[in-house]
């Protein structure tokens, strides 16, 4: 071997004395018992080692390869701002590379943060127990699937909204078919889940679960009086995913009787990264805490009294209950949830008000300067909405001649639905500037 | 600093009024949020804290103080190949301005993002020997649970429906079985001989056309190679099944071997374990599955391909499994694992492995005399021990797991695998100099002899840490999850 | 009443058709203190041999199995309050209590002295 690398620190002289002690003369004799046919036959088809500025230039270069847009697309995923003093604390080493906290002696930073996140997002969905995340907000979504058709016993089938985000929709069919659910979809009319459609689908008895989204994947804040007593009556449980910013204004889903919440809580403030990493979150009802996948943090005391926080009802988890776990989940998205748990003390409650209501300020102003060029309307114009809406283009117009005249601007305008409809979203990170900008645009086609 | 001034929880810090929102003050219409019909709006209370910067800023920087990292110090914890993060592929993830970019962004504006994907990729191939990768799975489970899908879907398109268990050894992570029962699989277990390696009768015994996939780790739990990998790739194939690797035990293969040249069909490597990329307190992690030739139409949707122009575009395949995840995966850990590969190189990469052997058999040869060593040979880069050789003193491996804390060593993995009562698993992987080697040698020994002549004293540590033995009974017994549970508590 | 075993360490105490199944003294002692006791439902169905819960204990979890079929009649809800009576007198802290549909498949289980003699031979 030569020069030693800076992260590989063995000198010659270190590994002949080291050999030594394991009695071997070569690293090769440590692996005697790898067949030879076995062995590398030819050195590795990659790339030769590059120097730090090396890497600057690489990664550069696929920067410039890459285009920042003004976002005005949302879709589950929205661009809020990231307050600077989050990436701060997540780069500190003593959270970013500690693992998985099973030694709670020198993990209490940690448990500690797990639990504060557990706090919050209880509050916010009005649960009483969160566990200590998921992947995304449509793996947390299937899960809660599975949890409901566990808790059921007997029943295992599942009716989903059509106005669940497709992605949800297909990661739960995906997560369905593997785990032997019957996945069926609520239809829709006119932008919201079918109420008479639910209602037959439930008549059968044979229902374990009910899933809707709020806001729903158009944006739309549907009202689901009386879905929780229907569920319930029929022995299923109420499941809603909602967005998990929209939660400190619009109804919360223990408010409209849910048993789990789950979802997508990207729209902390956590950077859209092109797609992640974000953050799932998956609460439930206190009944329902043994159904919980995942990791959940305690609260406990040590030997002299003091507080102290644990990993705890572990037997519930793989490494423990290997096949009959409640999930196969291990690692989460922990670091995430130390970003959740940061935006939501830095905003407190009078801060997330701020941001749903500068998002639904934004929002109506984009719908209403945008209807008045008369290049469209609101799809769904008598449904309330937040921050997220359909619009219908008129005549001549269409949706892949707006989406490119803005993006010739360098603003994305929003998800492409079909030919004629488009899902735009705006956030606080819209300045009115960006939006009149937008709207002239329109205006000009 | 003041521990106890910052130390409570950020509820306890609240003071009623204050706020640290950094929100702008744009004027945007006079539409006013309250007319929303009212039954859409939240009408329960909302308890968040309500703090002030510098206040959340402390809270969270003393916090950091009470854990232990890479960064912090010696990390042997078995199976988890707690290597050390660099700190320039963190610098590349801000560099390379992902930040901002939409998972809608039209595929024009994405090109660097998707190159990046793609080489990654790319790169897993050569190491993993197969033919194509995904990374959207997020985590090692995972992948395992993708992996077991396109398992399944291979079985479904040849018409095979009556392959519905998967094997796992003994010594197997608790998610291999796990991953299997959430893909709809009954699991059959198969025994470890005594070196705990795979017993390849028993497993010859219990393949039949109902098992559609052997799932196995090379290097074993123990740190031992499965010599008999091309015997059992042939076994299992003949049964018409399929050969899934558990990328965790990757990192001694690097310069080595190549689980597509075993006979492998399908695998996951745990980027945060191999790839150097951050466990982040468990997350977020990348779980990428890599396939060899044959199986890439089943791989999940969406996936990355490279056009013929050099450009890249999203494909979604209609022999897909599904999805597994809403877009594209962790993708800012994509860049940090690539940035890794990226600075070893193939020649460097190829040091890996060797230099993680040898630093596991330097210890586990320095303390063999003081620890039970169940099983002899040379590890590959972990190796377990079964406690300390003397027994007499009612000292356990958990008493010396937690002695270990107050030297400023992370414990290592303790009691698993399940193979041995008093398993102690340690990883020390390539990253370490011999100097800490000796160092935790050095501790290693001393606790084995204070554990004979002063045992309760070793019983009782650690002395040193933040808390010192929590009631993890009364914790499972009573739970309180939430702050709000915790106020009715008198904790 | 006369007792029996099943080798996973379940017992069923039995008066006349009533059968109260509980985890013997060997396991309680196996499994440390019990945190949890996941029961059926009152008039569901155990088979002989299935699962029909688990015991918790922090760290470890173990399935239960019925020494009998039947329909259990009574599950001990003093268990979801208190568990650790498992550990404290685990022949009283009965789980279940089935009402035995065939008193035939008590001949396959051990009796005392068998199980007795069992419990030694793992050692």
């Amino acid at each position: 071997m030569s020069n030693p690398h800076r992260y590989l620190p063995h000198t010659e002289e270190d590994i002949k004395l080291m050999l030594d002690k394991c009695g071997a003369k070569t690293l090769d004799d440590l692996y005697a018992d790898v067949p030879a046919s076995l062995r590398l036959s030819k050195p590795y088809a990659l790339p030769k080692a590059m120097s730090e500025p090396e890497l600057y230039r690489f990664f550069g270069d696929i920067a410039s390869d890459n285009r920042e847009m003004a976002i005005f697309a949302g879709a589950g995923f929205y661009h809020h701002y990231t307050p600077a003093a989050i990436p701060a604390i997540l780069s500190r080493s003593e959270f970013l590379t500690a693992y998985t906290p099973y030694q709670p002696e020198i993990s209490q930073g940690t448990l500690q943060y797990i639990f504060e996140y557990q706090s919050m997002m209880c509050e916010l969905t009005g649960m009483d127990v969160s566990n200590a995340s998921m992947y995304d907000g449509a793996t947390a979504t299937a899960e809660a699937m599975i949890m409901a058709v566990n808790a059921a016993r007997r029943k295992n089938r599942i009716l989903m909204s059509a106005t669940v985000a497709p992605e949800i929709q297909q990661v739960a069919a995906t997560y369905a078919a593997g785990a032997g659910i019957k996945l069926d979809i609520i239809p829709e009319n006119n932008g919201t889940t079918s109420k008479q459609a639910f209602e037959e689908m439930m008549s059968n008895g044979d229902v374990a679960g009910v899933i809707v989204s709020s806001p729903n994947y158009y944006g739309i804040i549907e009202d689901y009086s009386g879905y929780a007593d229907v569920c319930h009556n029929n022995k299923a449980l109420f499941i809603m995913n909602c967005h998990a910013a929209t939660l400190a204004t619009l109804k919360s889903p223990d408010e409209w009787g849910a048993d789990i919440a789950c979802g997508e809580a990207q729209s902390l403030g956590m950077p859209l990264n092109y797609g992640g990493p974000y953050l799932g979150y998956l609460c439930c009802k206190q009944q329902l805490m043994r159904k919980l996948p995942g990791r959940i943090v305690g609260a406990t005391v040590d030997a002299e009294g003091r507080r102290s926080f644990v990993l705890t009802l572990q037997a519930r988890e793989q490494h423990i209950r290997r096949q009959k776990a409640t999930s196969n989940i291990c690692s989460n998205q922990g670091m995430m949830t130390l970003h959740a748990a940061m935006y939501l003390s830095l905003m407190g409650t009078e801060g997330m008000k701020k941001v749903n209501r500068l998002s639904f300020e934004a929002a109506h102003a984009l719908a209403a300067q945008l209807t008045a060029t008369g290049k469209c309307n609101l799809k769904y114009a008598d449904k309330p909405f937040l921050n997220e809406f359909v619009v219908e283009f008129i005549a001549s117009t269409n949706t892949d001649n707006v989406l490119k005249a803005l993006a010739n601007e360098n603003i994305l305008g929003g998800v492409k639905l079909s030919d004629s409809t488009m899902l735009i979203a705006a956030t606080e990170m819209c300045s009115p500037d960006d939006i009149a900008r937008y709207v002239s645009i329109v205006k000009s086609l | 600093m003041n521990k106890k001034l910052y130390s409570p929880l950020i509820f306890e810090l609240s003071h009623k009024g204050r706020n640290a929102d950094a929100l702008p003050h744009y004027e945007y219409s006079k539409d006013p949020i309250e007319n929303l019909q009212q039954n859409l709006l939240r009408q329960a209370d909302l308890t968040l804290p309500e703090v002030d910067e510098p206040t959340v800023v402390r809270h969270y920087t003393n916090s950091s103080n009470n854990n232990f990292g890479v960064d912090t110090g010696f990390y042997p914890l078995g199976s988890c190949t707690m290597k050390y993060n660099p700190k320039v592929n963190e610098a590349m993830v801000s560099h390379a301005k992902i930040a901002n970019l939409h998972p809608a962004q039209p595929i024009n504006t994405m090109q660097g993002a998707l190159r990046l994907y793609h080489s990654l990729e790319k790169y897993l191939a050569e190491i993993g020997g197969m033919a194509e990768f995904t990374l959207n799975p997020f985590a090692g489970a995972h992948g395992e649970y993708t992996g077991l899908m396109v398992i399944r879907a291979y079985h479904q398109s040849r018409g095979d429906s009556a392959r519905t268990r998967v094997i796992v050894p003994d010594s197997a992570h608790g998610t291999n079985p796990a991953s299997a029962a959430m893909a709809g699989y009954e699991i059959v277990e198969v025994k470890s001989l005594s070196d705990g390696t795979i017993n390849v009768d028993d497993l010859r015994s219990k393949l039949d056309n109902s098992i559609a996939a052997v799932m196995m780790t090379n290097p074993n739990t123990v740190g031992m190679f499965e010599k008999a990998i091309p015997t059992i790739a042939d076994l299992v194939h003949s049964a018409g099944a399929l050969l899934y690797y558990d990328g965790a035990n990757l990192n001694p293969l690097l310069g080595v071997a190549r689980p597509g040249d075993m006979g492998f069909d399908v695998m996951h490597i745990n980027l945060h374990k191999t790839f150097s990329t951050p466990h982040g307190g468990g997350g977020p992690g990348a779980g990428p599955v890599g396939v060899r030739k044959g199986l890439e139409e089943f791989l999940p949707n969406p996936r990355v391909v490279e056009n013929n122009d050099g450009s890249f575009d999203i494909h979604y395949s209609e022999g897909a499994f599904g999805r597994v995840s809403a877009w594209l995966g962790n993708f800012s850990v994509y860049i940090k694992a690539l940035a890794y590969i990226l600075t070893l190189g193939g020649e460097g990469l190829a040091k890996v492995g060797p230099l993680a052997t040898l630093n596991a058999n330097y210890i586990m040869h320095s303390l063999k005399d003081l620890y039970e060593l169940p099983i002899s040979g040379p590890c590959k880069h972990e190796f377990v021990f079964d406690g300390l050789r003397d027994k007499s003193t009612g000292v356990t491996t958990l008493h010396v797991a937690k002695a270990l804390l107050d030297y400023g060593f992370h414990a290592p993995t303790i009691y698993f695998p399940l193979l041995f009562h008093e398993s102690l698993m340690i990883e020390p992987t390539e990253t370490e100099t011999p100097e800490t080697l000796d160092a935790f040698i050095e501790v290693m020994r001393e606790i084995a002899l204070k554990a004979s002549a002063e045992p309760d004293k070793i019983k009782s540590a650690p002395y040193s840490t933040p808390i010192s033995h929590p009631d993890e009974d009364e914790a499972a017994l009573n739970p309180i999850v939430t702050y709000r549970q915790l106020c009715n508590n008198t904790i | 009443m006369k007792i029996y075993y099943l080798p996973s360490h379940e017992y069923i105490k039995v008066d006349g058709d009533t059968g109260f199944v509980g985890i013997s003294e060997y396991a309680a002692k196996q499994l440390g203190a019990v945190t949890y006791v996941d029961m059926p439902e009152e008039g569901d169905e155990v088979v002989a041999g299935e699962e029909f819960g688990a015991v918790e204990s922090r760290k470890a979890a173990s399935d239960l199995f019925s020494p009998v079929s039947g329909e259990v009649v009574e599950i001990n809800e003093e268990l979801a309050d208190n568990p650790k009576l498992i550990n404290n007198a685990p022949l009283d802290a009965w789980i279940i209590k089935v009402k035995i549909s065939n008193p035939s498949e008590l001949d396959d289980l051990m009796d005392k002295a068998a199980y007795t003699e069992f419990c030694e031979s793992q050692h």
